[in-house]
């Protein structure tokens, strides 16, 4: 939030301590087709976490389940001690942000912002400075006698979150909040955003496709696919030890290469030794596996080096300016490798592993 | 305008008559010449038709007198007008509360599963107004009826006579006007934002609290619309309140048909249509106006850019 904004949140710039949200063994099908399918998950109170996923893979079902707006077929969604399975959307105390933002035509923005108030029974006065305070709160303080047609879809955006908090909801929930926006005003909207959910401390879920999205905004990330948690933890975590081959594509950029497991810490890669990365639980000795090495962590050599290395010939350059992107034929595979580039197409080179290790995961 | 282009060869700046050539005025001549033939020209043959004399023998003779309209306003048709206009109202009323919230219902479900409500809503659309009132008439009956099947499982002492009466009357302007209600409802709840009172629950709002504050307010204009529209439907059936209500139920429509068929008394059955015509406009009208209200420029709900 830019200086200026108030200080105040709508937790009046109180920071409680906000319980923790339980999802348990949580399933749900429509008709035949299975929406989700076990999902248990503890979302620390306070935090940001996303859902992030390819479309399909049932975030948007899970968020909606958590408001309230669908009914899971198999297990619970608690707060804290609250079982909330069963509690109609109206009385969950949540905040949601749509992806169509769903404001309503016929009310103005500051009308919009006290909906919620209005429904409580708040005086047209108290409930109106409110709005006005939570207009200040998204930097939006002169919109709120215009309608919402008169709005841009960035402005909208912000209303739509100033409505969600007017209540000070124990959740604060939002669905693809930034896909509607241009590639700029996303990137703005990511930074206030997460400014925003400081600020106010409320517990916050974001359903995003944007994986980018996902590892700069959150506290903790839950990646979904294929109607499942497939992981869940820290941003660098998922990025650093992606649990599966889905995660480990699905998140930024991997090279993927056969592998066996030949000792409790490292693997044989093209008939190279290579150390695995620690603090991962490796595969049982023998086990035929594959491994996930980032493009940026290869580094490429003009002569073999003293660690792990893999010998190939340069196939294509790609200049990037920020990073040069080069790739590498390697016995029968081409492997991404981006660096500092200052080879040409046809060198022979040299690939050498991370140091650090290779993440192994089961094929 | 060929010289000038030839010359010039730039693009002429065409109005849209220009543009589109003589084709849209000999398209819209039609629909007018067909609407002039088959709708001013008898609406003016029965506002002149008012006015002639009335001859004994059945018949009647050109001329200019005021006795048929005098009639068409006297205490009793009055009062008959009165009742054809609650009834409908009424009904309208009925259909409404029914219509709105089974198409606000039935627009949320999936594609697929509207579809068999939508055959149902156009395959009784189909029925006429006579087969609808027999049906009824029959279904209502004490002889033959209803309430012989739920004597015969013991939910009625003894085989009642619904009809003729009110309710049989109200329930069959009902049945024929609320498909017409459902379609005429139907687009603008499917365009409708299922967002929006979803939206309205997340902050607290019950379903129903949600329907009347976000999207009775957004389908108002075209509530309105279908409520005139359902209001002169029913004004101007007849058959209905002949088949199925008591003489107290008979409408202006009723008397209409009366005065023109059976009484042979053309001028004041034109001079009642006349009236009817004006009456149902003026109320139609109004309930359109109504609907418009508080917030004329009520923009369809659209997703965000």
């Amino acid at each position: 939030m830019a200086p200026g904004g108030r200080c105040d949140g709508p937790a009046g710039g109180v920071t409680t301590a906000r319980p923790d949200l339980t999802i348990q063994g949580l399933g749900k099908r429509f008709g035949a087709t299975v929406a989700l399918e076990g999902v248990d998950l503890r979302l620390p109170g306070g935090s940001l976490v996303c859902f992030v996923g390819p479309s399909g893979c049932g975030k948007t079902t899970l968020l909606r389940i958590v408001a309230g707006l669908e009914t899971p077929t198999t297990g619970r969604v608690l707060l804290g001690e609250r079982d909330l399975t069963r509690v109609p959307v109206h009385r969950r105390d949540v905040g949601m942000v749509f992806q169509s933002y769903a404001l309503f035509p016929h009310l103005s923005v500051a009308e919009n912002v006290a909906y919620g108030l209005r429904i409580r029974g708040v005086p047209k006065r108290v409930r109106l400075a409110r709005a006005q305070e939570l207009l200040e709160l998204v930097q939006l303080p002169d919109v709120g006698n215009r309608r919402i047609a008169q709005l841009s879809g960035g402005m909208r955006q912000r209303v739509a979150m100033a409505r969600a908090l007017a209540l000070d909801p124990a959740l604060f929930l939002l669905d693809e909040p930034l896909s509607a926006l241009d590639a700029k005003l996303r990137e703005g909207m990511q930074v206030e955003l997460r400014r925003l959910q400081r600020r106010v401390g409320i517990t916050t879920i974001i359903v995003t496709h944007d994986q980018e999205e996902a590892m700069t905004m959150a506290d903790l990330v839950v990646v979904m696919g294929d109607n499942r948690v497939q992981q869940v933890g820290p941003p660098l975590e998922i990025y650093r030890r992606p649990a599966n081959r889905f995660v480990a594509s699905f998140v930024g950029r991997n090279n993927f290469l056969p592998a066996r497991v030949v000792a409790p810490d490292a693997v044989e890669v093209a008939g190279v030794l290579a150390p695995l990365a620690p603090d991962v639980p490796a595969p049982s000795a023998g086990s035929e596996v594959t491994v996930a090495v980032r493009p940026e962590s290869l580094r490429l050599r003009q002569r073999a080096p003293a660690g792990a290395a893999l010998q190939g010939s340069v196939t294509f350059v790609r200049d990037l300016g920020r990073v040069v992107e080069t790739r590498v034929r390697v016995h029968e595979q081409e492997l991404v490798v981006s660096g500092r580039g200052g080879f040409v197409e046809g060198d022979g080179v040299w690939v050498e592993l991370p140091e650090a290790g290779v993440v192994a995961l089961a094929s | 305008m060929a010289l000038t282009n030839g010359a010039r060869s730039e693009r002429p700046v065409l109005g849209p008559d220009e543009r589109d050539g003589p084709w849209p005025h000999v398209l819209l001549a039609w629909p007018t010449l067909a609407l002039t033939l088959l709708f001013v020209v008898p609406l003016g043959i029965i506002a002149a038709l008012g006015f002639f004399r009335r001859i004994q023998a059945g018949f009647f003779e050109v001329g200019f007198v005021l006795d048929n309209y005098a009639r068409a306003l006297d205490a009793f048709h009055l009062e008959r007008l009165s009742v054809s206009v609650l009834l409908a109202l009424a009904a309208t009323l009925i259909i409404l509360l029914v219509a709105v919230p089974f198409t606000f219902l039935l627009t949320r479900r999936p594609r697929r599963a509207q579809v068999p409500y939508l055959v149902l809503v156009l395959a009784s659309l189909s029925l006429s107004e006579v087969i609808i009132a027999f049906a009824w008439s029959l279904l209502l009956s004490r002889t033959s009826g209803i309430s012989n099947l739920l004597a015969r499982v013991g939910l009625l002492d003894a085989p009642v006579a619904w009809s003729p009466g009110l309710w049989a009357v109200l329930l069959a302007f009902v049945f024929v006007a609320l498909p017409l209600a459902i379609l005429s409802l139907y687009p603008t709840f499917s365009r409708l934002d299922q967002e929006l009172p979803e939206a309205a629950g997340t902050m607290g709002a019950a379903p129903v609290v949600g329907f009347v504050t976000v999207v009775l307010p957004l389908v108002r204009r075209a509530v309105a619309a279908t409520g005139a529209l359902v209001f002169i439907f029913v004004l101007g059936a007849y058959v209905i309140p002949q088949t199925l209500g008591r003489p107290a139920q008979w409408t202006i429509p009723v008397h209409i048909t009366d005065q023109a068929i059976m009484k042979n008394h053309l001028p004041l059955a034109a001079s009642l249509a006349i009236v009817l015509l004006v009456v149902s406009s003026l109320i139609a009208a109004a309930i359109v106006l109504l609907g418009a209200g508080r917030f004329p420029r009520v923009a369809l709900p659209r997703r965000a850019p």
